[in-house]
């Protein structure tokens, strides 16, 4: 649970410097993981080099035992969310087939602080329409990173990557977001990924936010909840399975996550790692 | 990470209910029942007609909240 009435925590010049190396075993790793994927591998694999990759790097993971408000404790150090699983999806023995989409979601503790990031990759071909869902997200991704910086409001952030997100056709997930991060995985502000520009909190010199749009292909089910919440309305666009954990889409249609950690900074938005 | 929603609004106690709960109208003149958390019940954090303060409201029910703080 978010502490409450404790604003985002600013972080000094060096507290950035730490987390920038946070971030960057974050990145490094899930290069390695986009690097052995392919059709054959299974999550629960690709989640053991993660762990080791770790390890070497004298990091702990934020996941792994991470149990907020009653859920059971994560049991992986990787979320491997595979097609139409948006977020979460906890590693297992499957094996990847050509024709799906990854998404992995990875984070490190570094020196107290955390890194957080994540991307989606495609095993081996997918049709046009995935890959077009996937590049799409990623560019919500650098459109919301161009928002961050001192002045623009959190708004700003949600309605950059809405407004991509819906003009090529998509749904921005609602009912996941973004994040503070520093010292806790978990910090505030909230980052909704739709909004409207100038509202919500100003950004200052000094936040960091792990900034997450999720996207998914509209079914028929979505449709007809997307046009019943209307503009403003939630839309209630997750299903989760039993493990209540691994988060899918309602229609079971593809869906697709970047994620990066990134400073507000008097020179405009670093992505931390990088 | 999974959204969080509860709203927060500040308002008026405009008056004590038994059971430990308040009638409070809200910044936007809305009347709304609430009780009072159970963290500022533990700390007896009284709560009297005039004070100010952060109510929590269910997105799934506004006619009803959780008073979170006082303030001072």
């Amino acid at each position: 649970m978010l502490d409450r009435m404790k604003g985002p925590v600013l972080k000094t010049r060096d507290e950035l410097a730490i987390m920038d190396r946070a971030n960057r075993v974050v990145l490094e790793i899930l290069e390695i993981l986009r690097g052995i994927i392919r059709p054959g591998v299974t999550t629960a694999q690709l989640n053991a080099v993660a762990e080791e990759e770790l390890a070497k790097r004298g990091a702990k993971s934020p996941f792994k035992g991470y149990a907020p408000m009653g859920l059971p404790p994560y049991p992986a150090v990787v979320c491997a969310s595979v097609n139409d699983v948006i977020v979460h999806g906890i590693p297992n023995r499957a094996k990847l087939q050509e024709g799906d989409i990854i998404g992995l979601d990875f984070g490190a503790i570094l020196e107290g602080f955390v890194g957080d990031g994540a991307i989606t990759v495609t095993v081996g071909k997918v049709t046009p329409k995935t890959q077009f869902l996937v590049d799409t997200t990623r560019e919500c991704l650098d459109a919301a990173i161009d928002e961050c910086r001192p002045g623009r409001h959190l708004g700003d952030i949600g309605a950059a990557v809405q407004e991509h997100a819906e003009s090529r056709g998509f749904h921005v997930i609602r009912n996941f977001v973004g994040h503070g991060i520093g010292r806790r995985m978990h910090e505030e502000p909230q980052v909704h990924n739709y909004g409207r520009r100038g509202r919500g909190i100003e950004l200052r010199e000094g936040m960091v936010l792990a900034l997450e749009p999720m996207l998914c292909e509209v079914g028929p089910k979505l449709r007809h909840r997307i046009e019943r919440a209307g503009r403003d309305g939630n839309v209630d666009d997750v299903r989760t399975d039993a493990d209540r954990w691994t988060a899918r889409t309602v229609d079971g249609t593809m869906a697709a996550h970047f994620e990066h950690s990134v400073a507000v900074t008097g020179n405009g938005p670093v992505v931390l790692g990088k | 990470m999974s959204k969080e929603e509860a709203i927060e609004v500040t308002g008026t106690v405009l008056e004590t209910l038994p059971n430990a709960m308040f009638q409070v109208e809200l910044e936007n003149k809305h009347k709304v029942l609430a009780h009072i958390s159970g963290k500022m019940r533990k700390h007896f954090i009284r709560i009297l007609p005039g004070d100010k303060v952060l109510v929590e409201l269910s997105p799934y029910d506004l006619t009803r909240g959780r008073i979170t703080y006082r303030y001072k």
